[in-house]
């Protein structure tokens, strides 16, 4: 759409961010990245998003829309003649909002229980991270994409999670492909696409962060 | 105990939608089979049978017993294995607000749930995001929470989250009587599902959180949504949940000590 003004406030190590990049890569839509530095908000994202004051945030001419999912069902509902990230049919739509959900309640506190806890902890972080994964293998079956033939919601919410794994499993000494090996592949098939290549990090930087906020917090 | 939805036995045949690829439009039926797996205390609960009485359609409550889920319950919702769940035509849909949506894009010939516009929905979506993760969280809380300070902070966080939704309600209303505008839609049933606890813990704790000075527009809203007709039977009686609160503490403790 000619003359649309598209901002993304965001942290580059951020899923919840990559979601957003992924989305709008989708949709084709040209977009201003402002990355933000999070231990000294800036005025305009406080100012964006008064509630939670995070990010990501889209800025669309002027008015802000927050909560990752909530901005990739909006890209997907003003951006619609491109790419449809949600199904038509109503059934499957909810499924895919079911299973995005599902991730959301669960991934990333799992996972941020892994690098922040030590001992019984720490093994019960694992065990219920594992757990999760495989229920979402088995949801992905022997789809190319939990949306099917091509990359949906679920697939947006998700694969950004796999560049934050390496952290995961060097902190916590397990290996997510042995357990969910159908997982790991499609993660790379994933990474693939230039959407999603584009928009998730190398996984050692994300490792490297995880390694300062580790000590920042005191976990050792 | 069953709820009977006597109040909406009009005949309404569940429309479905026509599938765009291909053109076809399903022929109107009559009775489509929908069952809601619940518990009438539950706010969660109240959500898709509000949109279910704004759409007009006939449903089969389920309902759970407290303490005991039934076999249906485990094998329609086996990931959260929590209720609402609304089996339409025998396939389940999961998680209170999806299950909206579905109702508001299956029976999309009956007045309209979400808004239209997409930065509408947005809006809508962000606040009972926030309802759901923020403030029901804080809400309660608030009576299981020892006397002192902890409550005392709860309290406050409960009370600063309304004067929040006070200044999305002014926002999303634009001068109408509900969050939807004119009818009622998507946030004043995510929020509104609450009206009945959030009575019940004002009564339990002594504390007022819809007030004249600080939400008058919410007080007043309040009002308007109990009494609207796909609300007023579905949303329990303050005392009744009240009582329901003792009951429920009962259990957990003696759930505890076992």
């Amino acid at each position: 759409m000619a003359g649309d003004q598209v901002t993304l406030l965001d942290f580059w190590a951020s899923p919840f961010g990559m979601r957003v990049r992924i989305a709008l890569a989708e949709k084709g839509v040209k977009y201003e990245y402002s990355e933000q530095d999070l231990r000294n908000k800036s005025a305009l994202l406080l100012q964006m998003n008064p509630v939670h004051k995070k990010i990501p945030v889209l800025v669309h001419n002027g008015k802000p829309v927050c909560e990752s999912l909530i901005i990739v069902q909006y890209i997907d509902e003003v951006w619609k003649d491109k790419a449809p990230l949600l199904p038509s049919d109503p059934y499957q739509r909810a499924q895919s909002r079911f299973w995005a959900d599902f991730v959301d309640k669960k991934i990333y506190d799992i996972g941020r229980k892994i690098w922040t806890t030590k001992g019984d902890d720490q093994e019960a972080a694992k065990k219920d991270f594992i757990d999760c994964l495989k229920l979402l293998e088995g949801e992905l079956g022997d789809k190319p994409y939990f949306g099917g033939e091509t990359i949906g919601y679920v697939d947006i919410a998700f694969v950004p999670f796999y560049s934050w794994f390496h952290a995961y499993e060097t902190v916590g000494n397990f290996n997510i492909e042995a357990e969910c090996p159908k997982l790991i592949a499609y993660c790379k098939s994933c990474l693939q696409k230039e959407s999603v290549s584009k928009s998730l990090q190398d996984p050692q930087k994300v490792y490297d962060f995880i390694v300062m906020l580790r000590k920042n917090l005191g976990v050792e | 105990m069953v709820m009977s939805n006597s109040s909406f036995r009009r005949r309404q045949g569940a429309k479905r939608k026509p599938i765009s690829s291909f053109g076809l439009i399903l022929p109107v039926m009559a009775n489509s089979d929908v069952k809601l797996i619940g518990a009438w205390p539950s706010p969660f609960v109240m959500r898709p049978r509000i949109a279910l009485n704004i759409k007009s359609v006939e449903y089969e409550f389920l309902e759970e017993k407290l303490g005991s889920k039934s076999q249906l319950l485990l094998e329609s919702n086996p990931v959260h294995k929590k209720i609402p769940v609304l089996i339409h035509d025998g396939k389940p849909i999961c998680e209170s607000l999806v299950i909206v949506e579905y109702i508001d894009e299956v029976w999309s010939s009956g007045p309209s749930i979400l808004p239209s516009d997409p930065y509408d929905r947005a809006i809508a979506r962000f606040w009972a995001a926030y309802i759901d993760e923020k403030w029901f969280p804080a809400m309660r809380n608030i009576t299981a929470a020892k006397e002192g300070e902890s409550r005392k902070a709860l309290i406050e966080q409960a009370g600063e989250g309304m004067v929040l939704l006070e200044d999305a309600f002014g926002k999303c209303s634009k001068g109408k009587g509900f969050f939807g505008g004119d009818q009622i839609g998507y946030l004043d049933i995510a929020f509104g599902s609450f009206l009945g606890w959030l009575r019940a813990i004002e009564k339990l704790n002594g504390v007022e959180l819809l007030d004249e000075t600080k939400t008058p527009g919410l007080l007043k809203w309040a009002q308007r949504f109990s009494s609207h007709p796909p609300v007023k039977n579905v949303l329990p009686e303050t005392d009744k949940l009240v009582e329901f609160a003792k009951v429920l503490a009962k259990y957990k403790a003696a759930e505890s000590t076992s």
